[in-house]
């Protein structure tokens, strides 16, 4: 948070402090709202997978509504972000309207990516998510090249670049950190540390386990902060981001826990009890409701009104989605190529290259 | 002889050769503590630790390099990549070293490795999560790709490709893990390069490789019994060395050939069997060659879309019945 504006005048001090309190006040009840939104959105699409309206893999951002919150309250609406394929609740705190990212999951044309991506491949060049990416780092050098693109154009935005803590294990971690570093690119990149890959955990997957210390090879600044504090990780995130704009990449650190399986159908069998026991109290929403309560922000009253009218904000999101219609098979060779182009193959399966060729000498 | 899964055949081939031989190590993502992807290597940390059952980091490029120079000094080490699409990330050291470590350097050093991945779409995996990229592979003189479509294959094949001397790809198939079949118990290594004749039949030759091959015995079974067609399938079994022969002997009787793949069409592995049947039974063919492949696009998520742009069995008796009718014309 910036310290406020010193004052002379006592009277206007005070008047001030009482805005900045109420604004304070607004703020944090924003971020429960949207922590909450994000929480009840994973629930129900956890939901409508098992009930086979979505397919595929499906990766929730349970454990992770705090730092989801806080990165994105850094950003400019008009700053860039680029993220993986865990990316439901960034997407709707980038600012794209829930019921489009939960057509996308029921693979329908009004999802954001028209049903063509699915849970893993989030994109909205209005709202400047520019994906949610399966392969694992493959966003990385991607988000590198738009950075150099804003330097390049002279322009003031940054490209905010999350990842997993596994992904700095790829080759394309080291490529994109030292590039951005030489180049002086305007880019955070922001490791959501939930001490896991799928199963894997951090100590036996990176020989750095403290791992914001790898920028220190390229020479960038970077910070860990507590990523179940929406706070915190949001102030961190603003100096990580003042710092890119300023011509200084930086790389971020996240600790957040995932509170479930690496995806939906993972049973997380390699937990062992006392981890599970220790995730009941770690749980980043449970854990700021109780902050809020404790300072006086928002009543028990205020949570249940909010509770409640998340509650039904999601049924919404599912009923929009469930009743947009599927992508029809017409459709199915429009974005292969950007510009037509002559003899591209529109054949489906079961279609013969060439239709059959009358016999020679006889009539066709 | 037992019946059991594809899954299970690959992991008690994996257990069989862990005890057999200490050079053989297993080394991936996830294989250990979390038992595997696909759990083909479930129970095979806990017993033979982690010396021989290594989880990496996600570092494909990293560990299938490893295996290369831990293979130059004779080590076999069977990598596991969790799907195809990722080997991309080791292309480089497959195709630049792994394939050509014996040859660039006089003959003098063998690379016995064995990469497993499975491909497979259809499970609405998105585009770059579900392509069949066998291909890139299959192009490559000094690698040799396997890709079995039963049971008792996924075993003689994981055999033979881990007792090869030379690096070997080996496919498998996400949709074939739970498919069941009878596996010998003192099943032999396959022959790497064989093909397979796995129905006889006089009035068209199904040509398919892993799921593909799956689809084709099905549909020749079932035209059996429904039209009383006779259809020959040849299930290639290896894409490199690629066993001409068999498919040509097929073809030459049978006057008529469909290739089924779930790659897409152009310049894909159909393009290589329908130019080698061009080549080794012109005068016998009856009909052109039919192949059945995937819609050349990215494959879309959405059910709809992905359900049009894979090949299903439908597409499959529609090309057998549209080459037959070719050839009833021409007669
Ligand atoms: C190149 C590549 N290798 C493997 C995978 C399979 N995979 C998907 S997610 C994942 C774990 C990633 O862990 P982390 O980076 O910590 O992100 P998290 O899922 O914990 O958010 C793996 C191995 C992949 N998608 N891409
Ligand atoms: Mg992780």
């Amino acid at each position: 948070m910036p310290a406020p504006a010193k004052s002379t005048a006592a009277t206007s001090t005070r008047r001030r402090t009482s805005r900045t309190s109420e604004a304070q006040r607004a703020k944090l009840e924003n971020y429960y709202r949207q922590m909450l939104l994000v929480r009840r959105f994973e629930e129900r699409a956890q939901r409508a997978y098992l009930q086979a309206y979505i397919g595929g893999y499906c990766h929730l951002n349970l454990g992770e509504e705090a730092a989801i919150v806080g990165l994105l309250d850094a950003l400019d609406p008009h700053d860039y972000l680029f993220t993986n394929y865990r990316e439901h609740g960034y997407a709707i705190a980038k600012g794209i309207e829930p019921e489009r990212v939960m057509a996308e999951l029921y693979g329908r044309t009004d999802g954001v990516s028209k049903g063509w991506g699915g849970s893993m491949h989030m994109f909205d060049v209005e709202h400047r998510l520019l994906g949610g990416y399966g392969i694992v780092g493959g966003q990385l050098p991607i988000a590198t090249g738009t950075a150099l693109a804003l330097q390049y154009q002279d322009r003031s935005e940054v490209v905010m670049c999350t990842m997993g803590d596994g992904t700095t294990a790829i080759g394309a971690f080291h490529e994109s950190l030292n590039l951005a570093a030489l180049w002086k690119l305007p880019i955070v990149y922001v490791i959501i540390n939930n001490g896991l890959g799928m199963g894997t955990d951090v100590a036996h997957a990176s020989a750095e386990p403290e791992l914001y210390k790898r920028a220190a090879a390229y020479r960038m600044p970077s910070a860990r902060v507590d990523g179940a504090d929406p706070e915190a990780t949001a102030s961190a995130a603003l100096q990580a981001v003042e710092a890119a704009r300023g011509g200084t990449p930086y790389l971020l650190e996240v600790m957040t826990e995932r509170l479930r399986g690496h995806s939906v159908v993972d049973p997380a069998k390699y937990r062992s009890t006392d981890e599970t026991t220790r995730l009941k109290g770690a749980d980043p929403v449970v854990l700021f409701a109780a902050r809020l309560l404790e300072r006086g922000v928002l009543d028990q009253a205020a949570l249940d009104v909010i509770d409640t009218e998340t509650a039904a904000r999601i049924d919404a999101v599912a009923q929009f989605a469930e009743a947009s219609p599927e992508p029809d098979v017409s459709t199915l060779f429009d974005h292969t190529y950007a510009t037509p182009v002559p003899n591209d193959s529109r054949r489906l399966p079961g279609s013969p290259l060439f239709a059959p060729a009358p016999f020679p000498g006889r009539p066709a | 002889m037992s019946v059991i899964t594809y899954r299970q055949a690959l992991h008690d081939t994996l257990r069989a050769e862990l005890a057999r031989d200490d050079n053989v190590f297993l080394m991936g993502e996830e294989i250990g503590l979390f038992e595997g992807s696909y759990k083909i290597t479930a129970g095979l940390l806990d017993e033979f630790g982690p010396r021989r059952v290594r989880d990496t980091p996600i570092a494909e490029e990293g560990f299938t390099g490893a295996a290369i120079g831990a293979a130059m000094l004779g080590l076999r080490p069977v990598v596991e990549i969790m799907t195809i699409n990722f080997s991309l990330l080791a292309l480089d050291q497959i195709v630049n070293h792994a394939a050509k470590i014996h040859g660039m350097f006089g003959g003098q050093l063998a690379v016995p490795m064995v990469i497993r991945t499975p491909g497979g779409g259809g499970q609405q995996l998105g585009a770059s999560h579900s392509q069949n990229i066998e291909l890139y592979y299959s192009f490559v003189p000094g690698l040799k790709v396997v890709a079995p479509s039963t049971p008792a294959d996924a075993k003689a094949l994981l055999l033979a490709a881990i007792r090869d001397d030379d690096p070997v790809l080996f496919l498998e198939n996400l949709a074939l893990y739970n498919t069941k079949g009878e596996v010998p118990a003192d099943c032999a290594p396959a022959t790497i390069g064989k093909a397979h004749i796995s129905r006889e039949g006089e009035d068209l030759t199904l040509i398919g490789y892993s799921r593909m091959a799956h689809v084709a015995r099905q549909v020749a079974e079932e035209l059996a019994d429904s039209e009383g067609l006779d259809i020959e399938v040849v299930d290639l079994r290896s894409l490199r060395p690629l066993d001409r022969d068999t498919v040509i002997a097929s073809v030459r009787k049978t006057g008529a050939a469909v290739v089924l793949e779930d790659d897409w069409l152009t310049y894909g592995i159909g393009a290589e069997i329908a130019a080698s049947i061009s080549d080794g039974a012109f005068d016998h063919l009856d009909a052109p060659v039919r192949r059945v492949a995937m819609a050349e696009v990215p494959l879309p998520y959405a059910k709809s879309l992905e359900t049009a742009a894979l090949p299903s069995h439908d597409d499959v008796v529609t090309a057998v019945h549209e080459t037959l009718a070719a050839v009833g014309r021409r007669r």
